[in-house]
């Protein structure tokens, strides 16, 4: 019985390293630290409400200049190397592929910051 | 208290007096009276105001002005919006605005005008979305919200003016103020990201021979109202009765 309990708790406390081993912590680099819109907790608990109610009132409405917006969280986030929030340890894709949250925003939305300069129809 | 009203009074006979000098000088003094209604109209709004069902956006073209080999409305729309994909068909391919040539058989005049979406007052696409993705917006621009748009083209055959179009292909390079995307139904929007800003659409800005006047309709102070009131004007289909806030001159 002793010898179970010693084996239970050996492996309770191997399990975080285990884990550790098979899915490495997302390394986030934060490009403008300390200037976001609202405290880090809120900001990686709330950030999709905040811009799915942006989108929804920019979209229908009008209303523009909101506090949430898809466009500023890329001109602070975008690495400065790639420029864009995607790709190996990009700002959003790094915690979406930890969490195995799909992101399709980018399907339609501009990842990099700026504006690259379009050149019309090529039929 | 009493100096409070007194200093109403005074700020009430100040507007009077200014009102009767301004009465004095006739037509200059109601400029500046319509020139607010012009501004309320035309500035750009005010971060967090929603878009007001006071104005109307509209469009003016004068198609004796357009000529028939110039396409500069089509590549400033192309390049305002990142239409930039390239397609195997050009029939496949976005049209938010393109460049008709219409010619009487009987008495050989010609015509070329830019057709767009008409941003119609009972727009038909809005009618017959499953989703609700096909919108019009207080101010009279029709949009598609692309975040619920399933692709489902009832609103390219509901429009009478062939002015949606279905993006085929993943696309990428999009300008960050206009996001574009696979499976979803778009058309002209008016440029509406340049109209929230105060700024005119691009294809208005780009024509060589201001054939094209964009403005407030409701805004009887605003050079579009005065001129659809003052000359003849057109809207392609008017017997559909969709009241469409774009309007011709000349055909």
């Amino acid at each position: 019985m002793k010898r179970l309990l010693v084996g239970l708790a050996a492996a309770l406390l191997l399990t975080p390293l285990l884990a550790a081993a098979g899915t490495p912590m997302p390394q986030l680099k934060i490009e403008n630290p300390g200037s976001c819109i609202a405290p880090v907790p809120e900001m990686r608990r709330n950030h999709m409400e905040m811009l799915k109610h942006t989108r929804d009132r920019t979209m229908r409405q009008g209303i523009r200049g909101e506090k949430a917006s898809l466009n500023e969280c890329i001109n602070c986030h975008a690495s400065k190397t790639t420029g864009s929030v995607l790709g190996p340890g990009g700002f959003c894709q790094e915690c979406h592929t930890y969490a195995a949250v799909k992101l399709d925003c980018w399907d339609c939305h501009q990842p990099k910051a700026g504006n690259p300069q379009a050149v019309g129809v090529k039929p | 208290m009493s100096e409070d009203r007194i200093e109403n009074k005074s700020r009430r006979s100040f507007v009077g007096a200014a009102a009767v000098a301004g009465a004095g000088v006739g037509v200059a003094a109601l400029a500046p009276g319509l020139k607010l209604i012009e501004v309320a109209g035309a500035a750009p709004r005010a971060p967090g105001e929603p878009a007001s069902s006071a104005v109307r956006w509209g469009m003016l073209i004068d198609t004796t002005k357009c000529a028939s080999g110039c396409d500069a409305c089509v590549k400033a729309c192309a390049t305002e919006n990142g239409i930039n994909e390239t397609v195997k068909d050009a029939r496949q391919g976005s049209q938010w605005i393109r460049k008709i040539d219409l010619k009487d058989p009987k008495t050989g005049q010609e015509h070329s005008l830019p057709m767009l979406c008409q941003h119609c007052e009972h727009p038909p696409c809005v009618d017959v979305c499953p989703t609700g993705a096909s919108m019009k917006r207080a101010d009279g621009i029709v949009l598609v919200d692309r975040h619920i748009c399933i692709g489902c083209r009832y609103c390219m055959m509901a429009c009478p003016y062939k002015a949606r179009s279905l993006v085929h292909m993943p696309l990428t390079e999009q300008n960050p103020l206009v996001p574009r995307g696979q499976g979803c139904v778009e058309a002209c929007t008016f440029c509406v990201h340049r109209v929230d800003r105060g700024q005119e659409p691009a294809c208005v800005e780009a024509c060589p021979e201001k054939a094209m006047l964009f403005g407030n309709l409701n805004d009887p102070a605003s050079e579009i109202a005065q001129r659809v009131a003052k000359e003849k004007t057109t809207q392609v289909r008017a017997d559909l009765k969709l009241n469409l806030g774009v309007r011709y001159q000349g055909i």
